[in-house]
């Protein structure tokens, strides 16, 4: 039996990092994790990281080097340092190792880092593998479109409610300082771009950037030690999921492990009314859709009603319930292993009242939710934060 | 009785016209040849005309399988042990290739009667497939198709019983293809027809003649290879074929099959057969041979054939030789084949039964369908407690679908479905439908097409077509 209320307010979030986000020609992983892990070094008030950090966890998908890279980087030797990998879901579930270490009475303070490096490869969007005859086209925009048809034809979506979400997330991103993507876009330029997968085009489509993001977690009763405003964990949890391309009962609808992951955490967060209690939350925008069907698959608002809601503007910044207030993957780009912790960094920012120009009103007493999901997808990571 | 119990054809359904090998633009009636696609090739073609050949018909039946080819993708690797396992004959089946010449499909055919005959095999799938290439822009490309025939031959409900055969053997370096080349050759023209093909086809009809002391005009169809349209009018005018008899050799349409172009002719026979009938069927290829068979009452018992009507019926008219260049991997591109070893021959000797049979399991606690084979039931969780059941001869519903324009290939974009096959599903290619023809609930059914050529090989899997009409 789980014990859904080991987690809940035991550990908080002191420090948080991240790098600019973007085509980093010029940075190794190693840079980057520098100046991810620095940042929230510097916002916790930790001097002496060889002293005052007792774990790290670290993922990165396209990485084959292993945990040696990041501890290597930040010179954390004679440490236990862990690798871990969950698909998109990485950063998610980096922060749920390092909230259970925590817990479980094992570490006070522990650093996460999540990076990724996929500019070092020579092409501009993801790999395509070819190792196999079967299940191919390996794509991910050809993988997450699958829900279009079925959901458009049921629904009566269409490409029009997918671009209100891309102009959006790119205009939010124009207010995130360390996006790549800066550039206001127009239902025209939505239209006028070529075709990756249909229905997504490239607006549709994440960006492909290099990035790295950091926090330093701690145990509540000891926030005091530390210069960073915390954030207390409610609750993180990870899911997996049958993959829907052999699963025979996917309807093409929703994506399970969104759903199943929502139940855990929500229950470990004490949410029962998400669409009143959640302030704002960073959902895994891939692509549009994948955004999309997440507000209904975290019942922010009931299946098929989406449209509506996009129509209202219930989730852009001056919304009821923003989503992506930085931006997203649609301007922030897709450095898998980093983008579950960038989330945990934007939300802690907003919690904190320190989002800037983004700055969502009125958070008091509200919950900050991060979600990532990916494979086929396959897996689900989720995370909720609260200020008190 | 030994005879044909039963045949199939394929013919890719892409056209090349003749007029866009000339750098003008398709004419609706013009000219053209089949051409095989990226994904095609001969073991494709040959595979797709033994799946339409079976078509209702018990395989456990056939225990020999021959594929006669002349471009078969391996030279070493048999091609019908690879097809015997898309046709899931199972492991008992004799086979063999016969390849090296365009009468490879007519002596497997021999072989067969003579291997039923002597008591050596009950059942024999023969298929004929040929997908030649020629230089771009050369004379023979023009007159070049490809397609694939098969004919199930046996004893008991027979179509069609083998009269008698002749042949003559010639050496002779008319035209030929070293190991190694990608194109087909031929010496001169007029050395080719006048001093190979016409004294050899003539000679061959003229011996079966005389060995069955019969004339032309005792048969009621007569069909003969030619390299050319010409050629073909030669023989006939001097073997004095009524017109009434003379089967179309179907250039312009089809083109030189190569090792299929007779068999494919047999087949177009058979279509149109009166029990009764004789036929008479000509081959060539370093000498000629001359076969006859009978009809009998049988014929109007066997359920319609996909034959050669049937997929000319079938078209897809390509616009521009550039398209075709590109189809056949012959266009320059930024990065060359890779030399990499190719997919690990290990892992494909494991999933044979999944990706060449197309097997899928049904769990014994609860029925489910589900593809591929896993240990644990994705529905109920049962261990190890699972039938093999054959998905490829099945109906499939598109469930969903995606237009992927990211995937590399010579024509984006690829469309890519989730297939419902009694339950299971199958993340499946769908080919020969334009994207707007697409719809949730899309009949399709399984072809076996070639997928990459990772390693520098050929590798096959399953795609999806529209359910033909």
């Amino acid at each position: 039996m789980a014990n859904k209320n080991a987690i809940r307010d035991q550990v908080s979030i002191v420090g948080v990092g991240c790098c600019q986000f973007g085509e980093n020609w010029s940075q190794s992983p190693s840079d980057m994790i520098v100046d991810a892990a620095y940042e929230a070094y510097a916002d916790a008030g930790i001097d002496k990281p060889q002293e005052q950090i007792d774990a790290v966890f670290t993922g990165s998908i396209y990485s084959n080097k292993g945990p040696h890279e990041c501890a290597d980087a930040l010179k954390l030797f004679n440490k236990p340092v862990s690798f871990a990998t969950n698909y998109c879901a990485t950063g998610t579930d980096l922060i749920r190792l390092g909230v259970m270490s925590i817990a479980a009475g094992l570490y006070d303070t522990v650093l996460v880092v999540g990076y990724d490096k996929p500019k070092d490869r020579g092409v501009s969007g993801p790999s395509v593998v070819v190792d196999r005859v079967r299940d191919l086209p390996q794509t991910p925009a050809g993988w997450f479109s699958l829900a279009a048809a079925t959901y458009f034809e049921k629904y009566g979506a269409s490409r029009e409610d997918l671009a209100k979400i891309a102009i959006k997330n790119h205009a939010n991103g124009c207010l995130a300082p360390k996006s790549f993507l800066k550039r206001k876009i127009t239902e025209e330029d939505y239209f006028n771009a070529r075709i990756i997968s249909w229905p997504f085009g490239l607006y549709d489509s994440a960006a492909q950037t290099d990035g790295a993001a950091a926090c330093v977690l701690t145990r509540t009763d000891r926030v005091g030690e530390y210069k960073g405003d915390p954030v207390k964990v409610k609750g993180v949890t990870v899911r997996s999921g049958p993959n829907p391309q052999k699963d025979p009962s996917n309807d093409f609808l929703s994506w399970k492990p969104t759903a199943w992951a929502r139940d855990d955490v929500y229950e470990m967060a004490g949410i029962t009314n998400a669409p009143k209690e959640v302030g704002l939350a960073q959902v895994h925008d891939c692509f549009s859709l994948t955004e999309l069907l997440t507000y209904e698959d975290l019942g922010f608002c009931e299946k098929g009603s989406a449209k509506e809601h996009i129509a209202d503007g219930h989730f852009e910044l001056t919304g009821d319930l923003p989503v992506n207030t930085d931006g997203g993957l649609k301007t922030f780009g897709h450095p898998t292993g980093a983008t579950g912790v960038r989330m945990i960094y934007e939300n802690v920012l907003q919690l904190r009242g320190n989002a800037g120009e983004r700055q969502v009103p009125n958070l008091d007493g509200k919950f900050a939710v991060s979600h990532n999901i990916g494979g086929h997808p396959t897996a689900c990571g989720i995370a909720v934060l609260g200020k008190d | 009785m030994t005879g044909i119990l039963s045949y199939g054809a394929y013919i890719p359904k892409t056209r090349l016209p003749l007029s866009v090998i000339g750098g003008r633009p398709p004419k609706e009636g013009g000219p053209e040849k089949a051409v095989a696609w990226n994904d095609e090739d001969a073991i494709t073609l040959g595979a797709t005309a033994g799946i339409h050949c079976l078509e209702g018909i018990d395989r456990s039946r056939v225990d020999m399988l021959l594929f006669a080819s002349t471009t078969l993708p391996f030279q070493e690797k048999q091609a019908a042990a690879l097809v015997a396992r898309v046709l899931d004959l199972g492991r008992n089946v004799q086979t063999a290739d016969h390849t090296g010449s365009t009468r490879a499909g007519t002596s497997a055919l021999r072989t067969a009667f003579d291997a039923v005959n002597a008591g050596s095999a009950r059942c024999v799938l023969v298929i004929a497939s040929d997908a030649r290439l020629a230089a771009p822009k050369s004379g023979l490309e023009a007159n070049f198709g490809d397609g694939a025939a098969a004919f199930l031959v046996g004893e008991g409900d027979v179509i069609a019983t083998l009269d008698d055969f002749a042949a003559l053997t010639d050496e002779v370096t008319d035209i030929w293809r070293p190991a190694a080349h990608e194109y087909t050759h031929s010496w001169e023209t007029r050395f080719v027809i006048q001093e190979s093909y016409t004294p050899n086809m003539s000679g061959a009809i003229a011996a079966h003649l005389k060995k069955t002391d019969s004339s032309i005009s005792d048969y009621d169809q007569v069909a003969f290879y030619a390299p050319d349209a010409r050629s073909h009018e030669g023989i006939a005018k001097a073997a004095k074929v009524s017109g009434a008899a003379l089967v179309s050799p179907l250039f312009g349409r089809l083109g030189d099959a190569g090792a299929a172009f007779a068999p494919l002719q047999l087949v177009s026979m058979l279509e149109n057969a009166k029990p009764g009938q004789r036929l008479l069927l000509g081959n060539f290829g370093n000498g000629a041979d001359a076969t006859s068979f009978r009809i009998t009452d049988q014929i109007s018992k066997l359920d319609a054939r996909r034959g050669v009507e049937w997929n000319l019926s079938r078209r897809r008219v390509i616009p521009s030789y550039d398209d075709y260049i590109k189809a056949k991997g012959l266009a320059a591109s930024e990065w060359e084949a890779g030399t990499n070893p190719g997919l690990s021959a290990t892992i494909l000797f494991r999933e044979r039964d999944d990706d060449l049979s197309l097997l899928g399991q049904k769990c014994r606690a609860c029925s489910a369908i589900q593809f591929p084979a896993q240990r644990i039931c994705e529905t109920c969780f049962a261990k190890d407690d699972f039938d093999k059941i054959r998905l490829s001869d099945r109906i499939g519903k598109v469930v969903t679908y995606t237009f992927d324009y990211f995937f590399p290939t010579p024509n984006p974009p690829t469309v890519v479905t989730i297939i419902d096959i009694e339950g299971a599903r199958i993340h499946l290619q769908v080919v020969e439908i334009e994207p707007e023809q697409m719809k949730i609930g899309q009949e399709v059914e399984f072809v076996f097409r070639k997928i990459h050529e990772s390693g520098g090989r050929p590798n096959y899997y399953w795609k999806g077509i529209p359910r033909p009409e």
